[in-house]
């Protein structure tokens, strides 16, 4: 087990043919990911070699998933493009969509994501986001697949590189399920989403959850996790030293006024018993000790 | 991107907002001319991209042409909370009989669009949701659906507007809504929005923040950027698509990814107390570190005259750590003598040996390695304390 995608999890590249689309999708192939095939619009009939493999292009999701049975897409259409391919994939009624392209105007993702609501059958990760890898199983995205093994930690971060950084950290623990939820300021899954199913799965045993300045989505999480979730959860909270007013990277990394700062976060996941780490390397060790604990 | 009151004003005109005449000045000059223009009573408001400059002096009142010319010139050169103001708005004055308020904002919470109005604006609008939260109306707007003639009379009455503004406000806010779509808003504010002495509802003060992410298509956007007031080195490193922060400290920073540059520059916080240094600067270089980003990144940070030292934290994911290795190596060659700071360099992640090595036999005087990143930062604060 592991959350949201597994060994059957049949992918969908949308944007395969384009260089990016093209090259993550070998990665994700040679990591064990069942790719079925590509979606570009217009160049339907078409095929990919990739990885030894022909994997055959659609002009449109509903027609890939008649032919191929996948059940998850990778989106990497560049932003202009992006709101018609996940709309695209919301009318197939894919379960799952991992939006990775970065610097989509929020007017479409605020659509799309209201039209997945409306819909009820998609999931959507991202947009903007690393996507997710259940180590030996599926990896949908970009997370690099050999920084560590299987394990029976969950990961989630908003950010690509600290999610990284954080699985290397506790690489010898290894990871049942990380996902990169993205840094926009509307994405399809939160850290509450990615707590309830971590909470609920059995190959799980840990939580690290990693959040960063700027809204209160940490403070939503720290009130869900008093109400629902009983693993053991570390957290990190990073932008701690980051100045009022200014937006650091992602879109919704800012601290205004006296909300959405890095202290009132920790506060809010500390007073609901999560252990926080000052800095990634602290929150490793904590981690650590429970787990070390949790044998002994 | 925030735009400026007479920025904001002028895009409100321009979707059939009604506002009153407005003119942007750099010169008592300037303002005495627009004065002059609009019949001499007129309002001098500071120019600034932060809040309070009412209470900071940056707005008055002034009586005539040459009145708004000595008033802009007290204000013209003014510092509010760290922003110098360089242009004064000379606005209509107008008799007031009330103040409302109206916004139509991003609602991350609840990932829609969020209308609040309230018939008690020109004040704190926190205040009025925390002391009277009747008075202001929080409508939630599906982007899918938008906002109908219906739906904007239900939020108006919401925001207990007087039966007199009703139709008026509706107006108001069936354009502010068109405009917040077509321009790819994430805030249209208008407070106060007014009714004047002769019954007419405006805009008497906006603020707007346009989503950066949209323009590709507004090319009229483009324009609206101020240039003259961005930091030199943030403006340098905009043009070559770095995504940098100036900051008031001495270590100079690159990583790749924001999260882990904001970590970074946590750590690199904690381990400069002891040495009473701090980070100069955010710079993420993304995914794809070439050397030519390498390069431009370096160059800006070494031109950076407050920077003592500098950190390379790199966590090699897609682009491996080889690959970032050579990046740093070409990018001190290309910078040659410009380069005179010493470069801390952490490599972790993927071919991450490689690229250690090939550092190692760069053997460049300036970079030294340390293999963590706590490690790094420390050496780093400590070499820009000396």
């Amino acid at each position: 087990m592991a959350i949201f995608v597994n060994e059957n999890t049949k992918v969908l590249v949308q944007g395969m043919t384009g260089s990016e689309g093209t090259k993550h999708t070998a990665r994700m192939a040679k990591s064990g990911t069942k790719i079925v095939g590509g979606v570009t619009p217009g160049k339907g009939g078409q095929s990919v070699e990739i990885e030894g493999v022909t994997l055959p292009v659609f002009n449109n999701v509903t027609e890939a998933v008649a032919a191929t049975g996948a059940n998850a897409s990778v989106v990497f259409v560049p932003p202009k493009f992006a709101k018609a391919a996940v709309i695209d994939a919301i009318d197939a009624k894919l379960p799952l969509v991992v939006v990775i392209t970065e610097g989509i105007p929020v007017h479409d993702s605020a659509a799309f994501y209201a039209y997945a609501v409306a819909k009820g059958t998609t999931r959507l990760i991202g947009p903007n986001c690393p996507g997710l890898i259940s180590p030996g199983k599926s990896n949908l995205g970009i997370i690099p697949a050999d920084i560590t093994g299987p394990g029976r930690i969950g990961l989630v971060s908003k950010s690509g590189t600290l999610t990284y950084q954080m699985m290397y950290e506790l690489r010898d623990f290894g990871i049942s399920t990380a996902v990169g939820i993205g840094g926009d300021p509307i994405i399809g899954t939160t850290h509450i989403d990615c707590l309830r199913a971590f909470q609920d799965d059995p190959d799980t045993d840990a939580i690290v959850m990693i959040g960063e300045i700027g809204g209160d989505a940490e403070e939503r999480a720290a009130a869900f996790i008093a109400e629902y979730v009983t693993k053991p959860v570390v957290g990190y909270v990073a932008g701690f030293t980051a100045p009022e007013g200014k937006t650091m990277g992602h879109a919704g990394a800012i601290v205004s006024g006296s909300s959405g700062t890095a202290a009132a976060k920790q506060s809010a996941l500390e007073a609901v018993g999560v252990s926080v780490g000052k800095t990634p390397s602290e929150a490793a060790q904590l981690m650590r000790t429970i787990l070390n604990n949790k044998k002994g | 991107m925030d735009l400026f009151e007479y920025q904001a004003r002028d895009l409100f005109e321009s979707h059939g907002v009604p506002v009153l005449g407005g003119a942007v000045a750099y010169t008592p000059e300037e303002a005495e001319a627009a004065a002059e223009s609009m019949g001499g009573r007129v309002v001098v408001k500071a120019q600034v991209k932060v809040g309070g400059r009412g209470k900071a002096g940056g707005v008055k009142l002034a009586e005539s042409a040459s009145d708004a010319r000595a008033k802009a010139a007290a204000i013209l050169g003014m510092d509010i909370k760290g922003h110098t103001v360089n242009k004064v708005m000379i606005a209509q004055a107008a008799p007031i009989e009330a103040e409302y308020y109206l916004a139509i904002l991003l609602d991350r919470a609840n990932r829609n669009f969020l209308v609040m109005a309230s018939v008690a604006g020109g004040m704190e609008i926190e205040e009025v949701a925390h002391k009277t939260p009747e008075k202001l109306a929080r409508i939630g707007i599906n982007p899918n659906t938008g906002i109908s003639k219906e739906k904007a009379r239900e939020i108006v009455l919401a925001g207990q507007f007087p039966a007199d503004v009703v139709d008026q406000v509706v107006d108001v806010l069936l354009k502010l809504w068109a405009a917040f779509v077509a321009e790819d808003a994430t805030l249209m504010e208008i407070n106060p929005l007014v009714k004047t002495s002769d019954g007419k509802v405006v805009a008497l003060d906006g603020k707007v923040t346009l989503d950066d992410s949209a323009d590709f298509r507004h090319p009229d956007h483009e324009a609206l950027i101020d240039h003259a007031s961005a930091n030199p080195l943030e403006a340098a490193a905009k043009a070559k698509n770095l995504n940098y922060v100036k900051l008031d400290g001495q270590v100079g920073i690159i990583g790749n990814g924001a999260g882990l540059v904001m970590s970074t520059l946590d750590v690199v916080a904690y381990a400069g107390e002891r040495f009473g240094v701090k980070p100069a600067n955010f710079l993420d270089i993304g995914g794809g570190a070439s050397a030519q980003v390498m390069a431009d990144g370096l160059g800006i940070i070494l031109g950076d005259a407050d920077v003592r030292s500098v950190f390379v934290n790199v966590f090699g994911g897609i682009t491996a750590c080889d690959a970032v290795a050579n990046g740093i190596v070409q990018a001190l060659e290309m910078l040659g003598n410009k380069a005179t700071k010493p470069i801390v360099v952490r490599l972790d992640g993927n071919n991450v040996l490689e690229g250690r090595r090939i550092l190692n036999e760069a053997a460049h005087p300036l970079i030294q390695q340390v293999d963590t990143m706590d490690g790094a930062a420390a050496r780093a604060a400590e070499l820009a304390a000396k």
